[in-house]
């Protein structure tokens, strides 16, 4: 449940900054517009995480896979790019390939759920943009991931 | 930067052997087995090379500290202390008093002279002595401009290397590699490139696009590499002296690893489609593509062999990476990496030679750059991570099949800081580790061919 407790706490944080802009549409959980990164990494989850030189889907990630499929029903024109990502401890070429196949297992089980093939795109970055910049099992957990960005 | 590339590429000349001068002797002649482990390196004096006027004095000088440099990294040779030399300036070019230099254990001498021709061209002459057989071993002259001085000083260098050794220098090469600045979160790298000693360095590009793995045309002054521009990565080539760049191919989906085939006239790279990697191979000239591997694991890192026809790859297609080779115009792949359980082998490269593979080896939480033969026998760890836990990967080849660059990155720090990440060169007997100094940070290297 370390989600839950990171978007109470980012919404705390956006919903003060966002109290300026004049009462942007709120979403269920949020002040952000429907339909933004905002509104999906708050409400939704944007990203999931993956076992060391793994890439199959464990049941955290589908769970927010499903909360995202479900949100992108809710917001039609939205269209993903899946950016999939892997820890330092690879080799260069093997980690693009490895984040390749992370951001296609999201996006297949997007698919599965029913959100057109045609409204999600992937990239992979390999180990070339971690999210934690340490190098400790804390940061190389939070790196190996798959991102959905709305563009 | 003072000369333009298109200079640098076609100014040289050789203008002649030079004539033995010494009557010679019957002992045994100078010369390094490099083959074997341990070399005891040869002590060598490299005289300043000796010129008329004060500004031919200045070029004799700085030509005789490169050499002497570029011999000392090797390894192979110690450089005498010009302040030990007994025997000093225009009498050398008479003929050296070998007994001199046999009092300050040289066993071999360089000496040369510099000359600014009429036309305005560098004229540069030396001579490589065996001091105890008192012969001279080899005499060479070259017309190059003056602003040329470090790629003949290299080119000497060269000569010496291969008359001692029996075997190509590699002193007039460049490197390209990946310079790296900013925090570990949003790296900028840029192409870059230098001389072989760090010197000449150039930005290719600025840094507002992520590019990795850079590779040089055997034939061209060419570069193919991995570019992020407009947040698409795909395989795109440099051009040197133009500054070009070119998307190779339009694929629907992410292009990377590439390398060029060894006659220059295709390249080689990984293609995902619908998240698998396979390896295709591109024909420059039609563009023509052929998928040489097939197959649901991770395909990549392909590398040719010298003669074109084979490739050797990495894949994960037993459960981790591993080294295969297969024919380059595709069908079963062999694999040829069977080391400790659990040892994962990556970034494979042929060597220009083709006796050897170097590879990347991840094993216990350690990395190490090996190489084994082409058939997987004879594996050897050359360079290792140091217990501070660094992590080492990406070998590539001197032209000369004998010497490996490769980078090392720190670890960082619980807030991200260090990751410190640095080229080095090794020899392939597993000796003679050097850090190859470049002005910021630097990974994935690729030693060019010898410059044209």
């Amino acid at each position: 449940m370390r989600f839950k407790i990171l978007s109470v706490i980012a919404v705390a944080g956006l919903v003060s900054a966002c109290a300026g802009l004049g009462g942007g549409a709120g979403g269920a959980g949020g002040n952000y517009a429907p339909g933004s990164q905002e509104d999906l990494a708050v409400n939704v989850g944007d990203r999931v995480h993956y076992d060391f030189d793994k890439y199959e889907l464990k049941q955290e990630a589908r769970y927010t896979l499903q909360q995202q499929a479900a949100w992108l029903a809710a917001n039609e024109g939205v269209t993903i790019t899946i950016e999939g990502h892997a820890d330092e401890r690879g080799t260069r070429e093997y980690n693009l390939a490895l984040g390749e196949r992370r951001a296609q297992a999201a996006a297949d089980y997007l698919m599965v759920l029913g959100v057109s093939k045609s409204r999600i795109s992937t990239v992979s970055y390999g180990k070339e943009r971690p999210e934690d910049p340490a190098s400790n099992e804390t940061a190389w957990a939070k790196n190996r991931r798959a991102v959905s960005v709305v563009k | 930067m003072t000369i333009s590339y298109r200079n640098f590429l076609k100014l040289f000349m050789l203008v002649a052997v030079l004539g033995i001068l010494s009557p010679g002797s019957l002992r045994a002649e100078l010369k390094i087995d490099i083959t074997r482990g341990v070399v005891e390196p040869v002590p060598l004096a490299v005289t300043d090379f000796f010129g008329e006027g004060k500004g031919e004095q200045d070029f004799g000088e700085k030509i005789a500290g490169v050499i002497a440099a570029d011999l000392e990294r090797s390894g192979l040779f110690v450089p005498i202390d010009k302040k030990a030399f007994i025997q000093t300036g225009k009498s050398l070019n008479v003929l050296p008093r070998f007994g001199d230099w046999r009092l300050i254990k040289a066993q071999a001498l360089v000496q040369g002279h510099v000359e600014m021709t009429v036309d305005g061209r560098l004229k540069v002459e030396f001579r490589l002595w065996d001091v105890y057989a008192e012969q001279q071993m080899v005499g060479l002259a070259y017309f190059s401009v003056p602003s040329n001085w470090r790629r003949v000083s290299h080119i000497i260098a060269d000569a010496i290397y291969e008359r001692i050794t029996g075997e190509k220098g590699y002193f007039d090469t460049r490197i390209v590699y990946i310079a790296e600045t900013g925090p570990r979160t949003r790296r900028a790298k840029r192409l870059a490139i230098m001389d072989q000693d760090g010197e000449n360095h150039r930005f290719l590009t600025d840094g507002t696009i992520l590019v990795l793995t850079p590779r040089f045309s055997p034939t061209l002054q060419e570069i193919t590499y991995l570019s992020y521009y407009n947040d698409i990565p795909r395989v795109y080539i440099f051009n040197i002296d133009s500054g070009r760049q070119e998307r190779l191919g339009d694929f629907p989906n992410m292009t990377f690893a590439p390398r060029f085939s060894p006659d220059g006239k295709g390249v080689i790279m990984s293609m995902a489609k619908d998240g698998n990697s396979d390896i295709y191979k591109m024909d420059l000239a039609t563009r023509k593509i052929v998928q040489l591997t097939k197959h649901s694991s991770i395909d990549t890192a392909p590398s040719y062999s010298p003669d074109g026809d084979e490739i050797v790859f990495e894949s994960d297609r037993s459960g981790t990476q591993q080294l295969y080779i297969t024919s380059s115009s595709g069908g079963g792949a062999k694999r040829i990496s069977f080391g400790p359980s659990r040892a994962r082998y990556a970034t494979p490269v042929w060597s220009p030679r083709g006796d050897w593979i170097a590879f990347t080896r991840i094993f216990g939480g350690n990395t190490a750059i090996g190489v084994m033969r082409t058939d997987g026998s004879g594996e050897r760890i050359l360079a290792q991570s140091t217990p501070r836990g660094d992590w080492v990967e990406g070998p590539t080849w001197a032209p000369n099949g004998r010497v490996l660059m490769f980078f090392r990155q720190e670890p960082a720090d619980k807030q991200g800081r260090g990751g410190k990440t640095r080229l080095f060169t090794i020899d392939i007997t597993g000796h003679n580790e050097r850090e190859v100094v470049s002005p910021v940070d630097a990974s994935d290297p690729a030693w060019s061919p010898l410059n044209p």
